[in-house]
């Protein structure tokens, strides 16, 4: 830009911008790999003019200067092409010539990525790195009076139950009658949650499809996942391999046409039905699909027209209170699986979580509850709705679990906790935080994505555009050139590993505290944190 | 770790029995406490049954409030015993004014009332005198039940029997469980002290409950009020047995598929698959875990004794018809029970229940894997 050239308030220069490109000239070959894989096109080629001066050796000769032209990497800084700090392009760079640096100030961009009065959407995670998860420590060791458990050779059952489980008095008395006993799934206690189909280029949901029923087919892990809200393959619902599945419905009914019709044909009941009112991420705001990823196979599989966004609406809009919603929705999906299989709602965490969990303990129906934290990720949704909307979900757990002990129902509504799981990278960790605060189980999403497609998103806001379909690991793209980088196999292969680690890790955790039997639910003597607050509020002890 | 000793006999015999089996086993515990649980007696207690019989320490105070609170409900004294102790106790044991064994008279409009009824008024009595106890630190109730006899005390075993002269005819019992303890805690409180007692279910335990904090949340939340106290973790275990038995109309067969169910796979094989599946699911909140051997007293005078899941404690019984004594070493066995087949001690393992029923003529194993008897 000229010195004397108007400027726009949108005028930005690679300072003003979170990621800067440094990108060294002596070690570029100009392959131009940089600049064709960037998801956001923040590189171009560029022609720069350069000034040589000649400055002359002899005692009154004249200096002489030419202009000389070379080419290189050229950072946009239009807001639009704003680096997101993907480092793809380091990546590919055969010399290691280029990667994105983090500027060492806030970033100006922020006040600009609303242009045309959209304001900025996402994915990714609340961009608020740590969280209260990672601070609980297990610090009831078993020593002398009771001997630790030896994680690697001792017998463990680390199950976890979804579905209602009637009290025991109940239970004997209808088996006895032959009363209708609710159907529960004996799962593993790590639950891979909702990411839909469309929100998950089809390479990660086969990857992830076949990594659950390696494990358990081969592994004998009751690992099951959630399809999100999307709908499920058609061949997935005629398949056995079904029973590891939990069909998702939420607020849009996506691919529910699918599902209802092929009722007939399926020769396994699904593991579970989860009616989703809302999501941990974007708290009172329905599921989105924009439509750079609405190709013609989401589109038959949903049930929609290709190319166009898919905004699920904030709640089911077929009940006018979310009491009868419940009552009703629970009802008919139990009764369109002739009552075999567990129905649970998944809602966000809030303050009015509680009401929701009164309600359930009195619908003998609700097979759980779901509880998805302010840390939840999404594949899109508003910046706003991500950073500042949601309720932790450490304390709605605690809560939950306490108010059912108070009605003597703990454990018969199964919670199961997601919302940042092993953020920090500490999974089996924060996964047996949870559960000992009082959730059954956990779901993890972006963890998984992680660990098993190497996502790179972060909470430092690195990348998280799984919203525009052009995700650089191929990922949550719809786009072929893309998702062809991913390998269903090794996807399958990584799912196995996490889930193997996570097993041993969780085992490294119970046994010390001399737990093995069952899964220690609620065992909140084992825990502290250095924060007294926090000890007081969740019911834990302080401990420093 | 804490030392168990239970013996069961055709014919009464001294407590002194069992506190010597324990001074046996003295290099398992610390000499901290002794408790003594004392059923189907003998001597003066013989010819009253059914009279309800109150044990525990009081003050002088707590011994007048305590009249005047029986006798305003209208319970007599039937038959006491009065235990006289020398001025000094012995080191580590502490000074107490009345050590009280007291079989009272039902008051007369209580006649008509079915025994559940009765049952349930002698435990609101028991947790009322022990809440009035609790108030002006001036008494400790063990027990209040028919036919049981119960005594702790801080202190070396065998030197706490002496001091209290506890071998002495009218204390003579068919069933005697007894505990030499461990100290775990710095403060010994009295109610934390094994054995434990609910209507007339008791049980002892050597080791930890690891997962005590769920399982007293849920028996907490049942609203029955004998579910309290919670002093010692091994609480549970007999809370636990009494809500299988009274609550679930189980067997005792079933209590270890309550505490320490089976595996998933074994479920499948085993012929009670269902009531195994919806016990384990229903029940999975009294799923106990840790080191433990429970040894306890059924109301039929039935003694069993069942192991953790991973069978970390020891536990062994042994005996000959007419006798039989359950141990947490063989020495003590061999000190109760000399004469008796020593290739039929047994050591029950992590599937076993062990029971040796009121007519005291064999020991009876049973399996997890085993069918279970029908549901009544």
């Amino acid at each position: 830009m000229q010195p004397n050239a108007t400027i726009t308030p949108s005028t930005l220069s690679v300072k003003d911008l979170p990621w800067q490109i440094l990108w060294h000239k002596d070690k570029c070959t100009l392959c131009g790999r940089c600049t064709a894989v960037c998801p956001v096109n923040a590189i171009e080629l560029g022609v720069f003019r350069k000034r040589r001066i000649k400055v002359s050796l002899e005692p009154r000769g004249n200096p002489a200067s030419s202009f000389d032209v070379y080419h290189g990497i050229r950072q946009k800084t239009d807001p639009a092409y704003a680096c997101v700090g993907c480092a793809t392009c380091s990546l590919v760079c055969p010399n290691d010539a280029i990667f994105p640096m983090r500027s060492d100030e806030a970033d100006k961009l922020r006040f600009h990525i609303n242009r045309g009065g959209q304001p900025r959407s996402r994915g990714g995670r609340r961009n608020v790195p740590g969280g209260i998860l990672d601070q609980i420590k297990f610090i009831r060791i078993s020593m002398l009076t009771d001997p630790a458990l030896d994680a690697g050779r001792h017998e463990f059952e680390l199950r976890t139950l979804l579905g209602r489980v009637l009290p025991p008095e109940q239970s004997l008395k209808f088996l006895n009658e032959n009363g209708w006993i609710p159907p529960v799934r004996e799962i593993y206690p790590l639950l891979i949650g909702g990411m839909s189909f469309g929100a998950l280029s089809p390479n990660m949901w086969e990857g992830l499809q076949m990594g659950v029923a390696y494990l358990n087919e081969e592994l004998g892990m009751p690992v099951r996942m959630c399809t999100g809200e999307g709908g499920c393959p058609p061949r997935l619902l005629r398949s056995p391999f079904l029973k590891y599945v939990i069909l998702q419905i939420a607020s849009g009914y996506f691919g529910w046409d699918e599902i209802i019709h092929a009722i007939p044909e399926m020769v396994e009941d699904p593991c579970a039905i989860e009616i989703k009112y809302g999501q941990g991420a974007k708290p009172g705001d329905g599921g989105l699909l924009m439509w750079h990823k609405v190709n013609k196979l989401i589109a038959a599989i949903r049930g929609v027209p290709p190319g166009v966004s898919l905004p699920s609406p904030p709640t089911h809009q077929t009940q006018y209170s979310i009491e009868e919603s419940v009552a009703k929705m629970i009802q008919s999906m139990y009764m369109a699986w002739g009552f075999r299989v567990p129905v649970y709602p998944k809602i966000s965490a809030t303050s009015t979580a509680m009401a929701v969990l009164n309600n359930l303990t009195r619908n003998p129906y609700a097979g759980g509850l779901a509880i998805d934290g302010e840390d939840g990720g999404t594949g899109a949704a508003y910046n706003v709705s991500m950073d500042h909307m949601g309720h932790p979900i450490a304390t709605n757990i605690r809560d939950g679990y306490l108010n059912l002990v108070k009605v003597g129902m703990q454990n018969e509504i199964p919670l199961f906790a997601g919302g940042g799981v092993g953020k920090g990278g500490n999974l089996a960790a924060n996964a047996a935080a949870l559960i000992m605060l009082g959730a059954s189980g956990v779901q993890t999403g972006k963890y998984i994505m992680q660990a098993a497609a190497g996502c790179l998103g972060s909470e430092t806001d690195r990348c998280n555009i799984c919203n525009i379909g052009r995700c650089p690991r191929g990922i949550t793209s719809q786009d072929p050139r893309l998702y062809r980088r991913l390998d269903v196999e090794k996807v399958a292969e990584r799912v196995v590993d996490l889930f193997l680690a996570f097993d041993t890790e969780l085992k490294k955790i119970v046994a010390p505290l001399g737990r093995s039997t069952a899964l220690p639910i609620g065992m909140s003597d084992a825990l502290g944190i250095s924060d007294y607050y926090a000890a007081q509020r969740l019911g834990i002890q302080y401990v420093v | 770790m804490c030392r168990l000793f239970a013996m069961t006999s055709e014919t009464p015999v001294s407590p002194m029995i069992a506190l010597e089996a324990m001074d046996v086993m003295r290099e398992g515990h610390d000499g901290s406490g002794v408790g003594l649980f004392l059923r189907d007696l003998g001597g003066p207690f013989e010819e009253i049954k059914d009279a309800p019989i109150l044990s525990g320490i009081f003050s002088e105070a707590g011994l007048r409030r305590l009249d005047a609170f029986m006798m305003d409900i209208g319970f007599m004294t039937k038959y006491k015993i009065t235990i006289k102790v020398p001025k000094t106790p012995p080191p580590g044991v502490p000074k107490r004014d009345i050590y009280l064994i007291r079989a009272y008279e039902y008051p007369e409009e209580w006649d008509d009332y079915p025994k559940e009824a009765l049952y349930d008024k002698l435990l609101e009595i028991r947790l009322r005198l022990r809440a009035m106890g609790e108030e002006k630190h001036d008494m400790i109730v063990f027990s209040f039940w028919p036919d049981v006899i119960m005594l702790k005390e801080i202190g070396d075993p065998l030197q706490v029997a002496h001091y209290l002269k506890l071998d002495r005819k009218e204390l003579h019992a068919r069933v005697i469980m007894a505990q030499g303890r461990q100290n775990t805690n710095y403060a010994i409180n009295l109610y934390a002290c094994h054995p434990f007692f609910i209507q007339g279910y008791a049980s002892m335990t050597n080791g930890e409950c690891t997962a005590f904090t769920p399982v007293r949340e849920f028996l907490l939340s049942r609203n029955f009020p004998g579910y309290s106290g919670y002093q010692s973790d091994s609480e549970v275990f007999t809370h636990i047995l009494h809500y299988s038995q009274t609550r679930l109309g189980l067997d005792i067969s079933a209590y270890k598929h309550i505490i320490t169910p089976l595996q998933d796979a074994a479920i499948a094989d085993h012929p009670n698959e269902d009531l195994l599946k919806q016990l384990k699911h229903s029940c999975r909140r009294l799923i106990i875990d840790g080191p433990n051997c429970v040894i306890g007293c059924l109301p039929d005078h039935s003694l069993f004794m069942v192991q953790d899941r991973k069978k970390l404690r020891p536990g062994v019984v042994g005996g000959r018809p007419g006798r039989y004594a359950f141990s947490s070493e063989i020495c003590g066995l061999d000190f109760a029970v000399p004469d008796r087949d020593k290739s039929k001690d047994f050591q029950p393992m992590h599937l076993d229940t062990v029971i040796v029923g009121p007519e005291r003529q064999e020991v009876s194993i049973c399996s997890q894997t085993q069918p279970l008897p029908l549901l009544h």
